[in-house]
């Protein structure tokens, strides 16, 4: 396996003295795809929120190639190559899909206050390059027809498409995926995974928090089984599936 | 006629306060009752400026604007790491001490006696005396609002403000410096408040305290809510509506002294059947209520 690109080291939280995480310590490959599995209150989310910099930790560390990012802002990491989609799904409901995915490129210079007066052109000719790609990325997707549509108008499943558009949007090397495809009809769900698939076959590295563990066995390089805040068990699919440890936790 | 005037200049510096609240209120999403205290820092810079100095008045209004900015970001930068509630709270402790420093520094405000005798304005050499050439001058003021203002918001960097407003842990996520955003936002919106205050002090010719209490701070939000926060056009209907709505008071034939409070009242009606009714105003896109409401 080639070198870890995101690296957690003894990560630690508790919430009101429940021990969210305790003493985590976790890899991600560079082109992989890392599920991540275990019961409610695991800690699963709670990890992406300490990796993502919404949540500090009490203790640990997390690397992103090699560099300390442990308790960076969040728009710091995003801006590092880390993009994200959110369990209860954010995205601004009132804007149009295409605006939602046009808010999550990383580097429109139009976003900055001085060149809205001063250098108006760069900011259009990006926009409307930008404009084209996240275009591209909705047909990918199969939802370009609702492109002009508010985002809260798109079905559910859509709704997840469209914040996967926003990650490849992103253009981001580290993708952490939460519940991606829970909820969703079996069709759509197919389309998702597919879609995490070429994003592992275009290099980034994908971490998938996800319940549905066929999803799991069928999408993952390797599977991280966690319950309690730390890690159980880790392995391939198939290792962890078989691991007594994991049956037990699950017949529990 | 001068009467009309009179109407239409105020409409003018109303639109520019409420233009620029919108900016902070309807399309960031931060709701902020310290407007009043930056048009009365403007107000205050200029009628200071003009009678210790005698400075031009394009100096006044570039001091005004650059002052209530720093101001504003003094104001924004700490308050604006709290959210709702607090925020609104935030701003209404600033608020009340601008008040306070205005009404008690008497030495340098003139305290509650106000300052008196603040010169027409002078541009280029060209002194601006007639009603009908300051409501150009006003006119042209919030024309320069708008557009600043219809700049920002069309381009990337507003689309990020709407994202701010609807959901911050989204455009964190998304890369975006969000407590920089607000406190830019909060800046601008001070400065064009200054702007106001600036038009007024040189207007009216005495300013005293009373003109830039929490009432009107209230006053100004009501403009914007009522107009329709988040839209361009809602603050200058809401600005039209409100100023001529207590005028129109005058020729029912009530008694001054009844009228004053029947405004309030009319107000404060107005704003609570807004708020149930219609909370995204006449022209609205953002209707402000509790978060978990919108969840």
């Amino acid at each position: 396996m080639s070198e870890a690109i995101l690296k957690v080291t003894g990560l630690s939280k508790s919430f009101d003295g429940v021990r969210a995480l305790s003493d985590l310590s976790c890899d991600l490959c560079r082109g992989e795809i890392l599920g991540l599995i275990g019961p409610n209150g695991a800690g699963k989310t709670t990890l992406f929120n300490v990796v993502t910099g919404f949540i500090a930790p009490e203790g640990g560390k997390v690397s992103l190639k090699s560099t300390d990012i442990t308790g960076l802002a969040p728009h710091r990491l995003a801006n590092r190559g880390i993009a994200r989609t959110f369990q209860d799904l954010r995205l601004i409901r009132q804007l149009s899909a295409l605006d939602n995915a046009l808010l999550s490129f990383r580097d429109q210079p139009g976003e900055r206050l001085g060149n809205v007066f001063f250098r108006a052109r760069r900011g259009r000719e990006h926009e409307r390059q930008n404009r084209q790609e996240a275009i591209r990325l909705l047909e990918d997707a199969g939802i370009a027809e609702k492109a002009d549509d508010p985002a809260e108008d798109l079905s559910y499943g859509q709704q997840k498409l469209l914040s996967l558009v926003c990650c490849l949007a992103a253009r981001a090397e580290v993708v952490l995926l939460d519940e991606p495809v829970a909820g969703i009809a079996p069709e759509m769900k197919e389309k998702i995974l597919g879609m995490i698939r070429d994003l592992r076959d275009n290099g980034k590295s994908v971490v998938l928090i996800e319940h549905d563990l066929d999803a799991v066995m069928q999408t993952c390089d390797r599977v991280v089984f966690m319950d309690a805040g730390a890690k159980v068990s880790e392995g391939t699919p198939q290792e962890v599936r078989n691991d007594p440890k994991v049956i037990e936790a699950y017949i529990d | 006629m001068e009467y009309l005037l009179h109407i239409l200049i105020l409409i003018g510096i109303y639109v520019i306060l409420s233009v620029s609240l919108n900016l902070i209120a309807g399309h960031t999403g931060l709701l902020s009752i310290a407007h009043a205290a930056f048009y009365g820092v403007g107000g205050y810079v200029a009628a200071l400026m003009a009678l210790k100095f005698n400075s031009p008045f394009l100096v006044n209004i570039v001091c005004a604007i650059v002052l209530s900015g720093l101001l504003g970001a003094l104001v924004g930068i700490p308050s604006l790491r709290i959210r709702d509630d607090y925020f609104v709270i935030a701003t209404f402790a600033f608020q009340v001490i601008a008040f306070s420093v205005l009404n008690n520094w008497v030495s340098f405000t003139g305290g509650p006696m106000g300052l008196p005798g603040i010169p027409q304005p002078t541009i280029f050499g060209l002194q601006v005396s007639s009603q009908l050439g300051f409501l150009v001058l006003v006119g042209v003021f919030c024309a320069l609002t708008l557009w600043v203002i219809h700049r920002i918001v069309r381009s990337p960097f507003g689309r990020v403000l709407k994202a701010i407003r609807e959901d911050e842990v989204f455009a964190q996520a998304a890369g975006k410096n969000v407590a920089a955003y607000k406190v830019l936002v909060f800046v601008i919106g001070a400065g064009m408040a200054a702007v106001a205050g600036v038009m007024y002090a040189h207007y009216i010719s005495f300013i005293d305290p009373t003109s830039f209490t929490v009432m009107e701070s209230i006053f100004i939000l009501s403009i914007v809510i009522i107009g329709g926060a988040g839209s361009l056009w809602g603050p200058v209907v809401g600005a039209v509506v409100l100023v001529v709505l207590p005028e129109l008071l005058r020729f029912v034939g009530l008694p001054s002294s009844v009228a004053a409070n029947v405004r309030q009242i009319i107000y404060g009606g107005l704003l609570v059947a807004f708020m149930m009714w219609r909370p995204r105003g006449f022209l609205g896109e953002y209707a402000f209520q509790g978060k978990e409401a919108r969840e």
